[in-house]
């Protein structure tokens, strides 16, 4: 893979490729830390410039699903190039999707009423802690075309779906108990939902790094591996 | 210094003519001879000396390997950037961001939004990035142009700074409620006995003094784990650098860790010598904490196996297995959050300060290497250490997953305490 092609613009094409999408990884997963601190402190400013900086995620996988186009076209890649070609493809829509889910948490930042005696807002910052870091660790997994990382993260959506379970049977109890404070309880459920979505997108990622480093889809069994 | 001047010999021969040409011109010789010494004097003088002493150095000391090694063996992470793409990167910095990063777009090494708009300005500039490697980390990014298109981008860690901030407000408050607790009994048992002697019988004061005792033991360990806590979490930052066989030090730490009365009950297997890298006495706590937790959390009698192993990844692994009640999915995250207790009465009962793998995880987080615990309801619970091994890098470039689960130094952030403890009970 890291050989040098003989025309030397594809090289570059390519690097820029990797180099657009790693920005773009950069941009999601801050925007992601960015939400989640913002729910946890209920920061509004915060809140509302993540929002409007998701704008430069779209910006940039139009650049991506430009640039990936004009490759194809013009290089016709072969093998491990197409792979990366199309994995980059893909994974330019996902990691926008990410920065969309980090969006809507910043939305409910707001809608949250009486935050400080709002208890349930405790359960939230573990989970996103989690999603945090396999967004995090598949990045690095891309940016070093590590097969063995990007299964670690995979392997970490359990425990993202376990964690949205306990979440969900806590807040639907909350609800149940203080129906005061549904509204706020409902609004945590969609944020938990949120993240969870953020797991399963960036397992997805870590599917296409896997693809694009080894030429197949990793087996559950490879993920059971500790 | 040895070298000497070089002789200008063009000019000396100008000079030596010159003055010929005046001898015959009708200069008296003592003019003529004058104006060939003023000469001769000024060649002398202008010589450049400097000229000299940077041929020497070129020669020996700035030779072009002598510079790469300079660069390469710095401490601070150096990446040389010719447009976008990183054509240099040296060791320290490989160590850090990865081999692959050279060849690739600077975005690729650093992808933190900040620090890409400042490589994307041209000339001189700097970014304070978080999450260049590890999640929580911040890093300073400094880039130097050295012209139109290429330069240097520098990258110092200021991780240690913005921590000691947040585990200040941690330790309050985490900590004041937890040593809290003891003493109130103790004071109010110590009161009871000195106050009302004449109404407690013997049995009754035998208990209070029981009560007493068993209070300040807790509060003695409390403090001495609080100590090794803050001790590890001092040196979070340097990684130990002495080679240490892992096979001895985890077959006697776990028999320290059992102690003679249950020694019986500890199983140590090994497949394959291990040498790591670390502090002896941070890794044999490491494996007394988890024999120690794993034989009070197994069933009586039962067995505890710890197992040294190799993973596929080529680290070692440490795997403490018991036979025990295990722990219910929704506690796995929080366990090693400092003070989280399952069920906190049984905790306190066996003597448990609560910070038993907050430890665990901050030497294991020192070694860069990574924590899992895994459980499953009636079978028991294994927790999987895995450290890198001597002469290897990181276990991966990432902080430990099960620390990200529930990691304590968070627990400032999300005002964990009450919710926590009511979860627990």
């Amino acid at each position: 893979m890291n050989a040098e092609h003989t025309v030397k613009a594809f090289d570059e094409d390519i690097t820029r490729l990797r180099g657009l999408i790693t920005e773009m990884g950069g941009l999601a997963e801050t925007a992601l830390e960015g939400a989640l601190d913002a729910l946890i402190r209920g920061d509004e400013k915060l809140a509302e410039k993540i929002v409007a900086d998701d704008r430069k995620l779209d910006t940039l996988e139009l650049e991506v699903d430009r640039l990936a186009v004009k490759i194809i076209a013009l290089r016709a890649p072969m093998a491990d190039d197409l792979r990366e070609v199309v994995a980059a493809l893909k994974i330019a829509g996902v990691v926008e999707r990410i920065g969309d889910y980090a969006k809507n948490i910043s939305k409910r930042v707001g809608r949250i009423e009486g935050r400080n005696r709002f208890e349930p807002l405790t359960l939230l910052p573990a989970m996103g802690d989690v999603a945090a870091e396999m967004v995090h660790d598949v990045l690095t997994a891309y940016a070093a075309r590590d097969p063995a990382l990007a299964c670690e993260v995979i392997a970490a959506d359990k425990k993202v779906d376990a964690f949205y379970n306990s979440v969900f049977r806590n807040l639907v109890s909350h609800m149940v108990e203080n129906p005061a404070t549904i509204s706020s309880a409902a609004q945590l459920l969609f944020v938990a939902r949120n993240i969870e979505r953020i797991g399963d997108h960036a397992t997805n990622v870590a599917e296409m790094v896997y693809f694009a480093a080894t030429g197949s889809y990793p087996i559950d069994d490879d993920v059971e591996e500790s | 210094m040895e070298t000497p001047r070089a002789l200008p010999w063009p000019g000396l021969i100008i000079a030596t003519s010159s003055a010929f040409l005046l001898m015959f011109a009708g200069f008296a010789l003592p003019y003529a001879l004058a104006i060939w010494l003023v000469w001769c004097l000024t060649l002398w003088i202008s010589q450049p000396a400097d000229r000299v002493v940077e041929a020497e150095l070129d020669e020996d000391a700035m030779s072009r390997q002598n510079l790469t090694g300079m660069i390469e063996n710095a401490q601070s992470p150096l990446l040389l950037v010719d447009r976008t793409r990183v054509v240099m990167a040296n060791a320290s910095a490989r160590n850090l961001l990865g081999e692959h990063v050279v060849g690739q777009d600077v975005r690729v090494a650093i992808r933190q939004p900040n620090a890409v708009a400042m490589m994307n300005r041209e000339g001189n500039g700097e970014a304070i990035v978080t999450g260049l490697v590890r999640r929580r980390d911040v890093w300073r990014v400094i880039r130097y142009a050295l012209d139109r298109k290429t330069s240097v981008i520098e990258l110092i860690s200021k991780t240690a700074e913005s921590d000691v901030s947040r585990a200040h407000t941690d330790f309050v408050a985490n900590a004041s409620h937890e040593l809290r607790t003891p003493l109130a009994s103790i004071i109010g048992y110590a009161e009871t006995l000195s106050e009302h002697p004449a109404d407690i019988d013997e049995k009754t004061a035998r208990k209070f003094l029981d009560t007493i005792q068993r209070e300040a033991r807790r509060l003695q360990n409390l403090v001495s784990d609080l100590m090794s806590l803050s001790r590890v979490e001092a040196e979070k930052h340097d990684r130990p650098e002495t080679a240490i066989p892992l096979n001895e030090l985890v077959e006697r730490s776990a028999r320290e860790g059992a102690g003679p009365d249950r020694a019986d009950r500890v199983h140590v297997t090994h497949n394959g010598e291990f040498t790591v890298r670390g502090d002896s006495q941070q890794l044999e706590q490491l494996v007394r904490n988890l024999v120690d937790n794993a034989l009070k959390y197994g069933r009586p009698g039962t067995p505890v196996h710890v197992e040294l192993s190799e993973t596929a990844m080529g680290e070692a692994k440490v795997v403490v297995k018991d036979q025990g009640e295990g722990i219910a999915p929704e506690h796995l995250p929080h366990l090693t959050r400092r003070f989280y207790r399952t069920d906190p009465g049984r905790s306190r009962m066996s003597g448990g300060t609560g910070l038993g793998l907050a430890i665990v995880k901050h030497i294991v987080e020192r070694h860069h290497g990574r924590l899992d615990i895994e459980s499953e309801l009636g079978e028991g619970t294994t927790v999987i250490v895995r450290l890198p091994r001597d002469g290897t890098g990181e276990v991966s470039p990432v902080s430990p997953l099960a620390t990200a689960t529930g990691d304590a130094s968070q627990s400032g952030q999300d005002r964990p305490n009450e919710g926590d403890n009511r979860t627990a009970s």
